[in-house]
């Protein structure tokens, strides 16, 4: 892989530039598909030469002018039946078309970043789709790389990235910033989507390993940039926040076999201090503002976790009191689960496992081993141990990440080892 | 050349490991996780994935209208198909004594399990000149 042999800083370069090489592009050529395919083109050229040749000068200059040429190249090819003068770029030299069409503005260069992600988080695209060409377009990821990352073949991920770029031609989805009224919706879908690709590599649904790392750093560079276009947006905060005070847990949410270590036996001394330092700062800059939307709110739970220096120091009633919030906002039974673990904390076992009879009606989460792993742990702290073996192992039996199961398992097992 | 090394365990239970101590079970998934990492470290590994339990597991048939029928778990079944490796290997030879080194992953009291790995070859493309 050509990536390998790039440094860090030049990789971080190749990535940021993408999105802006490509709005350049964009405003030129209109063609979404074909501007991104010249991007990918240029940033694989980039990656092969500047390392052997060092870096241009004007790096941002040198990927428009070779995805350009490129997009000149797919033109002519594709018009060849055309007559030759009623190709628009052969006349004017690529470097002076693109120097009038980019015109170096820095204000629309970083809108373009913003642009281009809600172009591919799109409502009409799927999510996985939405997720791929977002990583690609937007992250200046290479198929292959997004491929490896969510252990497909790379051929599935191209015919995934196409696709999605065919759902946006046919969309007509224009290459502009939507309008203000759609613009609160359409924010939400990027920020979902930031959310899922940093959970995919937070918890990898599945393969055997528990981190896809890669995945969560670049959700996080993404979210970043989307902050630095909107810093006053209390739920991009919330988002940029609830990432890096859960990644900041990283180091210690692993053994050194890769076995999965719960919250409250983490080793609290790997935590990421500076990570925490500076989600703590947003969330609470974004909830002084007055944004408590869902994000900042499950931010601000993160940051009580991540504050408390024992994990018997954790401020429990406050974390209660969150997800009661949170459970009035989101009808997500997710969270309904999280309230009951809180409860539980606050008004000991008993009141916790009376919540969880509420969901076990809820279709969304019947047979989720989520579901079974909490009560097991709740009847466990009731004292009923038979029964909490009963449950860690059907929780067991229903993981779908094996990483979880195996700590499943071992819970059962610790269980069923200690002398009655 | 290439092989799947599938590694059925039987019906009861989402492995049939559930009811192990502790220790044994530590040291189990242990030896799966490096056994795993060297095949890999190899460049020998092509895949490997292990399965959800059989709990949810469904037949599916199409029916009249084409339209999925799915039928429920069967708890009686003998076996299951608990997970499996795609190796790329230089022989028959390798293949097998790679299901091996798997099939004596420690079990109950640390001692090697002897499970039985089905190795079977996986089919290659056509050969060049029939093209």
């Amino acid at each position: 892989m050509t990536s390998r042999s790039l440094d860090v800083h030049t990789e971080h370069l190749l990535r940021d530039l993408a999105p802006r090489v490509l709005g350049a592009l964009l405003r030129r050529f209109r063609d979404f598909g074909a501007s991104e395919d010249a991007v990918q083109e240029a940033l694989i050229a980039a990656a092969t030469q500047w390392p052997r040749e060092g870096v241009p000068a004007n790096p941002r200059g040198w990927l428009i002018q070779v995805a350009s040429r490129r997009i000149a190249d797919h033109v002519r090819s594709e018009a060849a039946r055309r007559r030759r003068e009623e190709i628009v770029v052969s006349l004017v030299p690529p470097e002076q078309q693109i120097a009038m069409a980019a015109g170096g503005d820095g204000a629309a260069e970083k809108d373009d970043t913003l642009v281009l992600l809600f172009m591919c988080c799109h409502p009409a695209l799927s999510t996985p789709s939405a997720i791929a060409l977002t990583l690609r377009a937007v992250g200046g990821l290479r198929t292959s790389e997004i491929a490896a990352a969510f252990l497909v073949p790379e051929a599935t991920m191209a015919q995934r990235i196409s696709r999605a770029k065919q759902s946006i031609k046919a969309s007509g989805v224009p290459f502009q910033m939507p309008t203000p009224e759609e613009r609160a919706q359409r924010l939400g879908a990027v920020l979902h989507v930031l959310y899922l690709i940093f959970n995919e590599g937070y918890t990898a649904s599945s393969g055997p390993e528990l981190n896809r790392n890669d995945l969560s750093s670049e959700a996080i560079r993404l979210t970043r940039a989307v902050h630095g276009i909107l810093p006053d947006d209390g739920e991009v905060a919330g988002l940029l926040a609830l990432m890096l005070l859960t990644d900041a847990r990283r180091a210690a949410r692993t053994g050194p076999a890769g076995e999965l270590i719960p919250l409250d036996e983490q080793d609290r001394s790997l935590w990421d201090r500076r990570a925490i330092a500076e989600g703590v700062a947003l969330v609470t800059a974004a909830l002084s503002g007055g944004s408590i939307g869902e994000y900042p709110l499950q931010a601000a739970i993160a940051a009580v976790h991540d504050e408390a220096a024992r994990v018997e120091d954790t401020d429990w009633p406050q974390i209660l009191a969150l997800y009661g919030l949170l459970m009035r906002m989101s009808g997500n039974p997710m969270v309904t689960l999280n309230h009951a673990i809180a409860t539980a904390m606050v008004h000991g076992p008993a009141a916790g496992l009376d919540l969880l009879k509420a969901l076990d009606a809820d279709e969304r989460l019947a047979g989720h081993h989520r579901l079974d792993a909490v009560r097991a742990h709740l009847l466990e702290r009731a004292g009923d141990r038979e029964a909490a073996i009963a449950h860690f192992r059907k929780a067991a039996g229903r993981a779908t990440s094996l990483p979880e199961r195996n700590y499943l398992m071992m819970q059962a097992a610790r269980l069923s080892d200690t002398p009655k | 050349m290439k092989y799947i090394l599938m590694m059925n365990t039987p019906g009861k239970g989402p492995y049939q490991v559930a009811n192990w101590p502790k220790q044994d079970l530590q040291a189990h998934i242990a030896f799966m996780m490096s056994f795993n990492k060297k095949l890999g470290e190899s460049g020998e590994l092509v895949g490997a994935e292990g399965l959800a339990g059989p709990d949810q597991a469904k037949l599916v048939r199409a029916g009249k209208d084409g339209k999925p029928v799915t039928d429920g778990v069967f708890p009686e079944a003998k076996e299951f198909l608990a997970g499996y490796w795609i190796v790329d290997v230089e022989s028959p030879e390798r293949a097998y004594e790679i299901a091996a080194e798997a099939s004596a992953a420690p079990g109950p009291g640390g001692e090697p399990l002897n499970m039985a790995i089905e190795v079977r070859q996986v089919m290659s493309g056509p050969p060049k000149d029939l093209l």
